[in-house]
């Protein structure tokens, strides 16, 4: 359900759920820590200020959806959902493991609150498309949101989406992207340049916000105006989030090598030491 | 729901006519199309609900996604293009429709080098093949107008179907009725239309047209074979077919479609599965080869599975 949001709250929400990506994917021994922890911030707004949601009913048909695109970024999802309470914080070490709910990449059918399944890049948009026409036919509509990765824009399906989104006027629909500049084979701009972003989705008829990916300050404000858009004449938001792979471990950020290696238990062990110091 | 099927009609257009119908019976169902709504005939439902019609433009991959997210919120959603195109973009299919159970109803028209004219490009050749293999996939195609009305019926309305993605197949040409207007379709078993003895004749969708077209000139030859149709490829009827194997000493199977994946295959399975021996399989259809241009009839006689080619190989084979 929404809260009153606290700045200081959400900040120390997010280093919480940073401890946790470190910790599940050290368990796991494998995973995404670059682009998991570059979206802390993000989810956190989502889920603990932005968002109408009931972790007590998953499927409650008013609740927004949140589509993840970047299906590899899902261990944030299942802290964010673990904190709110779909299930115990507990169930987020069996992340990856035989048997598990918690999949490597999201899967609706076996997680309840999880609202489509990605991992192939450059689908969640559409499928995002799809639940904001939903909404609009709906007695009681929602907001969708979706959340992108920068090296997923170089899937051609994305900018399919983009250009149908605003066609339909889709107002109900908030799309982010989670700028963090990096992709398996290297820096997003030599492996194949995405930008110019904002002028891109801006000709493709999108309303777009750039903000600083970790501020809360800036995030919250572009999440609000998304979501004041008209669900039948707006235009669709595009937020771009500059934010820093890795971020919140030193030695993690700015570092490709780290976007799908897990921690070991001693870099772990440090991981979460430093974001602890900064939970105080 | 008995249509009176006095002529010959295709199943795209018997879809299109009923997606009209059964969007005024039931207030979920919306329909997507990716630029294509005059041969799939989904243009009949845009005309009569335009607010639940969701016309995507050429981009497949996009109207895939967009089916999902309307069936993961409730919706029925049909999404309609040729079966080559929306099956080609198989991924999408995979991981945003399959792996999501959502309830997506694809359909693909254009099965075949039925099609004619415009060769290969736009024949669906493979698509019975592909879907089959995405788990809870239900793939059906239905042989003529009643049995195609009252399929589409069932997918926009039956409450543990709505909840599965399924694939039908459909054809750009004319198809006669098969069915009487009694006939019930019903999913995952096979319909026999006639009994007879020594060989079974299996057939689906178009294939169907061709095998009724060979038991006649059998049976002027003084051979009765029992005449199958297939509806359903998926969940498919393995115990129906291993009845059939019980009772024949050969089975043949008739479909315009690559004679690997699609009826031919699941046969296959269904007999070597069922530790079947003594019964002989012979698979009619398009051989690993590409499709062209012509006019149908020649084109089932080029490939090898007109009435009188199958008849023709029946006839060599029981020798």
């Amino acid at each position: 359900m929404p809260n009153t949001p606290n700045v200081e709250d959400l900040r120390k929400q997010a280093q919480k759920i940073r401890i946790s990506i470190v910790e599940m994917l050290t368990e796991a021994r494998s995973g995404h820590p670059g682009g998991s922890l570059s979206t802390a911030e993000i989810v956190t707004a989502l889920y603990f200020s932005e968002m109408r949601h009931d972790p007590k009913r998953p499927h409650w048909e008013e609740r927004d959806r949140f589509v993840i695109s970047k299906g590899h970024g899902v261990p944030t999802v299942y802290a964010a959902m673990a904190y709110s309470g779909y299930f115990p914080l507990e169930e987020l070490k069996t992340l990856r493991k035989t048997g598990s709910r918690l999949q490597g990449h999201p899967d609706p059918a076996r997680v309840p609150g999880i609202e489509a399944s990605t991992g192939s890049l450059g689908q969640g948009l559409s499928i995002a498309q799809g639940m904001a026409l939903a909404a609009r036919m709906s007695p009681k509509p929602w907001h969708t949101y979706c959340l992108l990765g920068d090296g997923e824009l170089q899937e051609g399906q994305v900018w399919e989406a983009a250009m149908s989104a605003p066609n339909f006027k889709l107002g109900g629909l908030t799309a982010i992207i989670d700028l963090n500049g990096g992709q398996i084979d290297g820096p997003v701009s030599e492996v194949m340049n995405v930008e110019p972003l904002a002028d891109k989705w801006r000709a493709f008829n999108w309303e777009v916000t750039v903000v600083n990916g970790h501020d809360f300050n800036e995030l919250l404000p572009a999440l609000k105006r998304a979501r004041a858009a008209d669900l039948h004449k707006g235009k669709p938001h595009m937020i771009i989030a500059n934010t820093v792979k890795g971020k919140g471990v030193s030695f993690m950020e700015h570092k490709i090598g780290w976007h799908g290696v897990a921690p070991t238990k001693d870099e772990c062990a440090k991981a979460v030491e430093e974001i602890r110091s900064k939970l105080v | 729901m008995s249509t009176p099927q006095a002529k010959p009609k295709s199943t795209r257009q018997a879809f299109g006519e009923m997606l009209a119908e059964v969007g005024g019976k039931y207030p979920k169902v919306v329909v997507c199309e990716a630029d294509l709504s005059k041969s799939t005939k989904s243009e009949l439902f845009a005309k009569k609900f335009p607010e639940r019609f969701f016309q995507i433009g050429i981009a497949e991959a996009n109207m895939i996604g967009t089916g999902a997210g309307l069936a993961l919120s409730g919706f029925v959603p049909f999404i309609c293009s040729f079966g080559c195109f929306v099956t080609g973009r198989y991924d999408q299919v995979r991981m945003s429709v399959a792996y999501a159970r959502a309830g997506v109803r694809i359909i693909g028209t254009h099965a075949g080098i039925g099609i004619g004219d415009d060769g290969h490009s736009q024949m669906g050749l493979e698509d019975l093949s592909l879907m089959r293999e995405l788990p809870t996939m239900m793939v059906f195609q239905p042989c003529d107008e009643l049995e195609t009305r009252q399929l589409i019926e069932w997918l926009a309305s039956d409450v543990e179907a709505i909840k599965q993605p399924a694939y039908v197949r459909l054809t750009r040409q004319n198809l006669a009725p098969v069915h009487g207007a009694d006939y019930k379709f019903k999913p995952g078993k096979l319909d026999v239309l006639k009994r007879g003895s020594k060989v079974a004749l299996l057939g689906s969708g178009s294939g169907v047209q061709e095998c009724v077209g060979a038991y006649d000139i059998l049976k002027a030859k003084g051979l009765e074979v029992t005449l199958v149709n297939v509806p359903t490829i998926k969940p498919f009827d393995h115990d129906g077919v291993l009845a059939l194997a019980r009772d024949h000493k050969f089975m043949v199977t008739v479909e315009d479609h690559y004679t690997t994946g699609g009826l031919g295959s699941a046969v296959a399975e269904a007999l070597a599965d069922g530790g079947t021996s003594g019964v002989k399989l012979v698979r009619l259809g398009v051989q690993d080869t590409f499709g062209e241009s012509g006019e149908q009839p020649e084109l089932y006689e080029k490939f090898g599975f007109s009435a009188a080619k199958v008849a023709e190989k029946i006839l060599q084979t029981v020798g």
